[in-house]
């Protein structure tokens, strides 16, 4: 997993200056950092109070997704609120059961915002505030309906407790004894309605996102990078989703994909492997969509642009490293990678299928960083909407085998 | 007194080789089909999954996504295969082409406009009175689908590993289950998961077959697969054991849905919830443990209302974590004239993506005009009322206790449902076995055996 390892490293380092860190760390409250560029999704940076509340190490944190918190007692649909949130950038605040590393749950309210790039406007981290709720101790309460007679243990959570069902009383009576005693905190959670933070709660939560987006903001000037907490405009291409850079991670080949909307078709994503040469990752812009690899050695993208749900196809072959980070490759022709051997008209022979919106196979001689040429062989195919619109071509430069 | 009730409706095609007309051929029948006359000799990817329970499903789910299997992912393979058949023109229209929208409005309903789905043809008649019927050989069954339209095996790994096998030969001994392309896709990636397809099973949910649409779905581990089933007399068209699944890149409205928790059941790593503020009342569960007490508890469920003679419908959500229950009315409404045409007009039928809140529009009008207003009209129309449903709400959990206390030997399983009896005001049946009668009450939709 170094590469992982390398990525995460990457992450930060090549986004803010290097004592982010320890400014970082220097603060008291519990949150996560997470890069959706990185393949899972993981978390890049995990401050001591997280770390104490949920009781793992740092190493054994970073480079997870979070979902590694949650167990059985956690929402599900909470879950797919925050899911969607990621998909659409945006904020979110909710209430969620998450569980420490001895398997004890507890409640925290969740804040998080996404931190935006001042360049593009890609949302380039997620930033994850967990705020646990008061009094909600290890104990597990037990539901009683009559305070009177029983012993309730609620810890000191002061949300109303609400029965939907007599019969649970019923069975919760008959074997609150058993209940009582027991240390086995697998699968049973007594106290599953949505605990409520309060107003102080919500109020610190936000605190803390303002003052850890201000670091943030702060190290990365001095990067000359600049991350900001809304989304700036960017220069006219549609936001990008996030879950496309989970997805697009996972292909382990290297590609390129280009935009014949925007004016020269640029390239608006290279994959991992493609860069690898050079080590480097960077942001880069996404189109909305959502790429799948296939047996058949066929990618599958499913677009989605803002409401509308989408459908597309493409077909990928296989691939070439050209050793051009990622910075350099953004906003740049496919044309870049000829030179001065490249047949012209296999060039035009390209830009005519683009246009008709045809699949086409080439072989050309394109060059490398250093200047060091190879054959190519390149199939283009159109990206087709849900309505038929065809969106953007890709572009593939597979691997010559020499 | 016995009463049939019919409807008149266009089944929907699911395959290239589904006729309306009856007529069984004998012998070989040189189609290439999927029975014994063509199968022997013939080869079908397999897809072998990932079948140990392991304690924690959630662990098991993530190291599946970690997985380093290029070349069997299973949603990337049934895309792969799918895409493969789209280029060879096995479907019969291309539903990247069809509009798709999200309607305004705080549920988010999703319409989609396919002229083509439904054709234009002489409508046939469908028996809605009867949620079992026997299978019957002379009508379309699975077996007639022709071998190109079936895209792999999928059955549990020996080993508890995750394997793929490019050309696995069919065992027809022990009927395989397959993934098969549905030739009228709602979205990409539509197909249909036929559980021992040479049993010639009829539409009806049990154990087995509900926990294999369980592990496909956490096979999958892509929360926008869905996987769902229609029983007879809520609009399945084909009286052949099949689930139905595809790829939608948003979440379902039933899926944002709040619910409301009704029980935990201890040492029974299931949690029960009732749909709140939702156009159709219906039952969420969430599975907790395995994967093995959530199915059992699901399919309990189903035989309850399948013994009760209840249509429903359900849809496996969040791979495998989340599955909604939905008794529905519409087809016995519609059998009773109970429906006003503007709906009818429409042609919708609720199944469970309707149900779910993705609406197939034929008519370029309903399209343009469609509407959350327009929708929670339809949908009102589908579900139970309160009355109703709660009892028969009351059933499954009757159901539910009986299976539960049948393995714990405890003394304690009958003075629950006395108590449970006497807090509902309700009589339960006590005994096990068929449950001939309904629950007497006022209800909206009567059905009478």
């Amino acid at each position: 997993m170094e590469s992982q390892l390398a990525l995460i490293e990457q992450s930060f380092n090549s986004r803010y200056s290097c004592h982010v860190r320890e400014a970082l760390d220097e603060l008291p409250d519990s949150f996560t950092i997470t890069d959706p560029s990185i393949c899972g999704h993981p978390i890049v940076y995990a401050s001591r109070g997280f770390l104490k509340m949920c009781g793992y190490s740092r190493e054994e944190v970073i480079g997870q997704n979070g979902r590694i918190f949650q167990g059985p007692g956690t929402d599900r649909r909470s879950v797919m609120e925050i899911r969607e949130a990621i998909r659409e950038e945006r904020t979110i605040q909710l209430n969620l059961l998450n569980y420490r590393k001895d398997g004890t749950p507890f409640w925290m309210l969740f804040h998080m915002n996404p931190i935006f790039s001042k360049e593009d406007g890609t949302a380039i981290h997620f930033l994850a505030v967990q705020m646990p709720l008061s009094g909600r101790g290890r104990r597990r309460g037990r539901l009683s309906h009559d305070s009177g007679t029983e012993d309730v243990m609620f810890g000191s959570c002061r949300k109303e407790v609400c029965f939907d069902s007599l019969l649970e009383v019923g069975r919760v009576l008959e074997h609150n004894n058993s209940v009582l005693d027991s240390e086995d905190s697998a699968g049973v959670v007594d106290i599953e309605e949505t605990c409520e933070a309060n107003e102080l709660e919500k109020r610190r939560a936000a605190s803390a996102i303002k003052n850890i987006l201000s670091v943030l903001t702060h190290y990365s000037e001095l990067t000359g990078r600049l991350v900001c907490g809304k989304r700036g405009c960017c220069n006219g291409t549609s936001p990008l989703g996030s879950s496309v850079a989970i997805s697009l991670g996972r292909i382990k080949q290297s590609f390129v994909l280009t935009d014949m909307h925007l004016p020269d078709m640029p390239i608006v994503y290279a994959s991992d492997a493609f860069l690898k040469l050079t080590g480097k990752s960077h942001t880069c812009r996404w189109f909305c969509g959502h790429l799948k690899y296939s047996s058949t050695c066929k990618l599958v993208i499913e677009c989605s642009q803002r409401c509308e749900v989408s459908l597309g196809y493409l077909i990928l072959l296989l691939l070439a490293h050209a050793g051009y980070s990622r910075h350099e490759v953004l906003g740049r022709n496919c044309r870049f990678l000829s030179g001065m051997d490249t047949d012209p008209s296999t060039l035009f022979h390209i830009k005519e299928s683009i246009r008709a919106e045809r699949p086409c196979t080439v072989r050309i001689l394109n060059y490398r960083k250093d200047g060091s040429s190879f054959w190519n062989l390149l199939h283009i195919s159109p990206v087709r909407s849900a309505s038929g619109k065809v969106l953007f071509s890709c572009f593939n430069v597979p691997v010559s085998r020499t | 007194m016995s009463l049939s009730l019919k409807i008149k409706r266009v089944p929907t095609v699911v395959s290239n080789y589904q006729k309306e007309e009856v007529g069984r051929r004998s012998g070989g029948c040189g189609r290439n089909c999927f029975n014994m006359c063509c199968l022997p000799g013939a080869k079908l990817p397999l897809y072998a999954y990932h079948g140990v329970d392991s304690t924690s499903d959630e662990k098991a789910f993530a190291e599946l996504e970690d997985a380093d299997i290029p070349m069997a992912f299973l949603d990337s393979l049934i895309l792969g295969e799918w895409e493969d058949r789209m280029q060879r023109g096995l479907f019969r229209y291309d539903v990247t082409a069809c509009e798709t929208t999200v309607i305004p409005g705080k549920y988010g309903f999703i319409a989609q406009l396919n002229e083509s789905r439904h054709q234009r043809k002489r409508p046939t008649e469908f028996r809605v009175d009867k949620v079992l019927l026997p299978f019957d050989g002379n009508k379309f069954n699975f077996t007639k689908v022709g071998q190109e339209e079936v895209l792999f095996q999928f059955e549990a790994s020996e080993n508890g590993e995750v394997q793929y096998y490019q050309n696995a030969p069919i065992d027809v001994e022990n009927s395989p289950n397959v993934v098969a392309i549905n030739v009228s896709p709602i979205e990409y990636g539509h197909v249909l998961l036929i559980p021992r397809i040479l049993e010639c099973l009829p539409q009806r949910i049990d154990h087995e077959s509900f926990l294999l649409a369980l592990h496909m779905a956490v096979e999958a581990a892509n929360p926008f697969f869905r996987i769902g089933y229609n029983s007879l007399g809520a609009f399945a068209t084909i009286n052949h054991l099949h689930f139905q699944a595809y790829y939608l890149a948003v979440p379902f409205p039933v899926e944002k849905a709040s619910t409301k928790k009704i029980s935990i059941i201890d040492n029974c790593g299931v949690k029960i919830s009732e749909l709140r503020n939702y156009p159709v009342r219906g039952l969420a569960f969430e599975g907790r443990n395995t994967l093995q007490e959530l199915s059992n508890m699901v399919s309990d469920t189903c035989v309850c209302l399948q013994e009760n003679n209840i249509p429903y419908n359900v849809l496996i959500s969040d791979c495998g974590k989340r599955v909604f229950v939905f008794p529905q009315c519409y087809a016995e409404k519609q059998a009773m004239g109970e429906v006003g045409t503007e709906l009818l007009d429409t042609q919708v039928n609720p199944a469970v993506w309707e149900i779910s809140g993705h609406m197939v529009l034929k008519r370029k009008k309903d399209y343009e005009e469609a509407s959350e207003e327009n929708a929670l009209r339809l949908l009102a129309e589908v579900s139970l009322s309160e009355e109703r449903f709660q009892e028969v709400k009351a059933l499954i959990f009757h159901s539910i206790f009986c299976s539960l206390n049948e393995e714990a030997l405890d003394s304690e399983e009958d003075v629950e449902v006395q108590f449970a009896e006497d807090l509902l005001g309700m009589k339960l049946k006590q005994q096990q076995g068929s449950h001939s009668a309904m629950v007497a009450g006022t209800h909206d939709c009567l059905v009478m055996q």
